[in-house]
């Protein structure tokens, strides 16, 4: 038996549109509608939109709900005021990643989680379970929400100028709510690109509408693929690549979203703390390859003739027209400047450990 | 609507055969270039390498994935088409005009085992 998939509300758009339409995550999703190449210099030249309507909403509210986020969320949102946002993850018990998120901070006593879709249902019930021992409520939102991402150095002029909302006064990581056509919407300054950029989350017909106006505008439409390469070049990881349950936010550099000496704690600090006086078995690292030839996510890593490693993410990246991925490799061997090799089928390439964040980001800070 | 020629040998995995002599000239089917979109990197076998009728000698790769080229034919690479390390594109400009390695087949018998202009056209539906 398959399982049905899923649909958003733009969904026959992109199909209208003549999208090469893929699953991704349980959902129909669209990968590109002219090429990634396109996609993605449009993002970073100009301005493009994507549907993320696939992505998960989860609010928690009541008198424990800045205790009970902080618990299950590895950075610390007391560091943030309300109308702010934070990156982080949520762990298990052994540092192991359930998944990356946002968490907006509506108000003391009212967080909104933004959650990846392929983890929907295993982030709810590990919310649920958790929050058995606090005085919250947890409303998954999911089904309430479509949402867009606009991207790119026009963005902010895009999101005047078609969509008729200022978003000058928002800087990076922080978002509003306002009225728009009788109904609450929630614009962030935030996006998965290394651009500047907006995401909004309304009612899936002002998503719909929001589409029409910006596609009647000339806007790109954007599709998984250009999000994929957008977001590697930037450093970000992808949640089954990067993040998984195996690999925590430590081994995988990312501790700078782990504040291991918050308030409370959190469920995965003890494993994390170890990890990082420790040093994890396995880190992972930026390589930059010697040719053309392109890594792909499962292509052994090796020093000399062993395999100290794998490829979580390669392309030949768009931006840099160099070859370059991201690896967990064995932690001795991931120092920058190290040279390690690839294998790519049959042959061999040269690989150097170099900073995971491929293209300068461009934020509004 | 794919471009397909008479006189070539196709295989169920999109490679083409233009047999001159006893040589053989291999690459993508112009139906394979466009499901795979534009071609970024062509991974080509040496000269003097042998390939094998049905083993992969090499891929075409797309900004998002890579896609094995399996050989229609068994025989020694006598050349490959450089003009492709440089720009790969040109597959996706003509496919058949830009063969991606030429072989010297040792087994001539083999090309019956390969489909023919009509035979393809009926595989991929059109």
């Amino acid at each position: 038996m398959t399982e049905e998939i899923k649909v958003t509300c733009l969904h026959d758009r992109h199909v209208a549109q003549g999208a090469l339409m893929s699953p991704f995550a349980g959902y129909d999703m669209p990968i590109q509608y002219v090429d990634i190449t396109t996609e993605h210099n449009a993002v970073r030249h100009k301005v493009g939109v994507f549907d993320v309507s696939h992505m998960g909403e989860v609010e928690i509210t009541g008198p424990d709900a800045a205790k009970f986020t902080n618990y299950i969320f590895t950075n610390d949102i007391n560091a943030i005021k309300a109308g702010q946002i934070l990156y982080g993850m949520m762990l298990y018990p052994d540092g192991g990643t359930v998944d990356d998120l946002l968490v907006y901070r509506v108000d003391d006593n009212d967080y909104f989680l933004v959650i990846n879709a392929a983890n929907i249902d295993k982030d709810v019930a590990w919310i649920m379970e958790q929050a058995k021992n606090f005085d919250v409520k947890v409303d998954h939102q999911s089904e309430l929400y479509g949402q867009i991402a606009v991207q790119g150095p026009e963005a902010e002029k895009t999101m005047g100028a078609v969509l008729g909302i200022d978003t000058t006064d928002l800087t990076f990581y922080t978002f509003k709510k306002l009225e728009y056509d009788g109904k609450t919407i929630i614009v962030s300054r935030t996006g998965y690109t290394g651009e500047d950029g907006f995401e909004v989350y309304a009612d899936p017909a002002i998503i719909c509408k929001m589409w029409d106006m910006l596609m009647e505008a000339g806007v790109q439409a954007c599709g998984l693929g250009c999000r994929d390469t957008l977001r590697f070049e930037a450093g970000l990881p992808l949640y089954g690549d990067e993040l998984t349950p195996e690999i925590s936010p430590i081994a995988a550099t990312f501790g700078m979203f782990v504040k291991l000496d918050k308030e409370g704690g959190f469920i995965g600090r003890d494993a994390c703390a170890q990890q990082k006086a420790e040093g994890t078995p396995k880190k992972l690292v930026g390589l930059e390859l010697e040719g053309k030839a392109i890594p792909r996510h499962g292509y052994e890593v090796l020093d000399g003739e062993n395999v100290v490693g794998y490829i979580t993410t390669g392309y030949h990246s768009i931006s840099l027209d160099k070859s370059v991925a991201f690896a967990l490799v064995d932690r001795a061997v991931g120092a920058l400047g190290n040279t390690l090799s690839v294998r790519i089928r049959k042959k061999v390439f040269p690989a150097t450990v170099v900073k995971k964040r491929f293209y300068t980001p461009n934020y509004k800070k | 609507m794919s471009k397909i020629i008479d006189g070539l040998y196709y295989s169920e995995s999109h490679e083409y055969v233009k047999v001159e002599g006893d040589f053989g000239f291999i690459g993508i089917t112009d139906y394979a270039q466009h499901e795979l979109g534009n071609v970024v990197y062509v991974d080509m076998p040496e000269v003097d390498d042998e390939v094998t009728a049905g083993e992969d000698f090499g891929a075409v790769e797309s900004v998002k994935a890579a896609s094995d080229l399996m050989s229609p034919v068994s025989g020694t690479v006598v050349e490959v088409n450089e003009a492709l390390e440089d720009e790969p594109g040109l597959i996706n400009k003509d496919a058949f005009e830009n063969w991606i390695i030429k072989v010297q087949l040792s087994d001539k018998s083999e090309l019956d085992n390969l489909m023919d202009a009509a035979a393809y056209k009926a595989m991929i539906g059109e």
